[in-house]
């Protein structure tokens, strides 16, 4: 598991400083440990779609950007994200929980749960799965795909995997 | 008022360095058309996501003032997102709904907007300073001083006029936009 202050420090480490989102409970302990550091930004927004638009707005300010959803808020970003994330190209790191995963969840999750990665591959956004072991590793693959490409890249959470 | 006119004067009031975002459909092609400037971001996509990216910007950039410009329908659209707009009460943040209370840019349907207040909307939601205009004089005087208040605040416009079919549609590419308004809103801008 990863220890939620080691999450944050390493996406401070990348640049990553202005956040929006809708909480999920398996970011619980992220976001408990977030407000201690006055140099970091989290904006809680009313909706996923809205999330992404502020934290859109910071990445056109300069600054490098991410959302914290729930995967049931995938459907509400869709339009935000083809047309207007990936056709202005304007990178963002969309951390989505994987409510769902392997069809162990509440009925409401296990389509999503099923078809997630689906919907981010037709869509063509790019995504990696957090493990234990490889923060440092596919943070910096989202953030080398986001600056190469300047489109959004996605970094899928598991229960259990930050704590 | 004719939105033409009311967009004219909203554009001609700017500051220099004043960041203005504008709705997807006839609002942002008519504002490419009147008065292009690198400051300007229009949006061609994600009807209603404008006025969370203004949000953005404001907490970002707080010495630059944001100016929000968008229609009935769009507002409509994201009032959740006045909700947080005002929660989050940047003081640069200067939002214009220009209410013509229909659809323009698919056919002219009618909006709700007719019989829902969109500044009685953003008053219970808490913006710090709210207008209503219907004419053209009110609107220039008003945004004028929104422009120069703190905020957040929301200037409501009735405008009706001439329909805009045949606007030309901006022919900039959405990435070079984007990259030439980020460079607009860079670091090393001036600042207010």
């Amino acid at each position: 598991m990863i220890p939620a202050k080691t999450f944050w420090s390493e996406l401070k480490r990348r640049d990553f400083r202005f956040f929006s989102g809708v909480p999920c409970s398996i970011l619980t302990e992220a976001l408990e440990a977030l407000p201690a550091d006055p140099e970091l930004t989290y904006v809680p927004a009313v909706r996923e779609d809205v999330a992404l638009g502020v934290a859109s707005g910071a990445t056109l300010a300069g600054r490098r950007s991410a959302i914290l959803i729930q995967n049931s808020g995938l459907g509400h970003i869709v339009n935000p994200l083809t047309s207007y994330s990936l056709m202005y190209e304007v990178p963002i790191l969309l951390i989505i929980t994987w409510r769902g995963f392997q069809g162990k969840d509440a009925p409401e999750h296990l389509l999503m749960g099923d078809r997630m990665t689906g919907f981010l591959d037709l869509m063509g956004v790019p995504y990696a799965v957090l493990d234990d072991g490889n923060l440092a590793s596919v943070l910096d693959r989202a953030v080398a795909a986001m600056d190469s490409s300047q489109k959004p890249f996605a970094l899928l959470v598991k229960k259990g995997s930050i704590g | 008022m004719d939105r033409c006119d009311a967009l004219r004067a909203l554009l001609g009031a700017l500051h220099v360095e004043d960041l203005a975002l504008f709705t997807t459909g006839m609002i942002s092609r008519e504002a490419y058309g009147l008065r292009d400037r690198p400051e300007n971001f229009y949006m061609m996509g994600s009807m209603g996501l404008l006025s969370s990216m203004g949000l953005g910007l404001a907490l970002s950039l707080p010495g630059r003032r944001v100016v929000v410009v968008e229609g009935d329908g769009s507002a409509l659209m994201s009032l959740g997102s006045l909700a947080l707009i005002a929660q989050q009460s940047p003081p640069n943040f200067t939002h214009v709904v220009l209410d013509n209370e229909a659809y323009e840019s698919t056919g002219n349907q009618p909006s709700i907007s007719a019989t829902i207040d969109l500044a009685a909307q953003a008053s219970a939601c808490g913006y710090r300073l709210v207008g209503r205009c219907l004419d053209l004089d009110s609107f220039t005087q008003l945004f004028a001083e929104h422009r120069a208040s703190p905020g957040p605040s929301f200037l409501l416009a009735k405008v009706g006029g001439r329909a805009s079919h045949g606007l030309a549609r901006l022919d900039i590419a959405p990435p070079a936009l984007k990259d030439r308004f980020r460079a607009a809103a860079g670091p090393g801008r001036a600042s207010s």
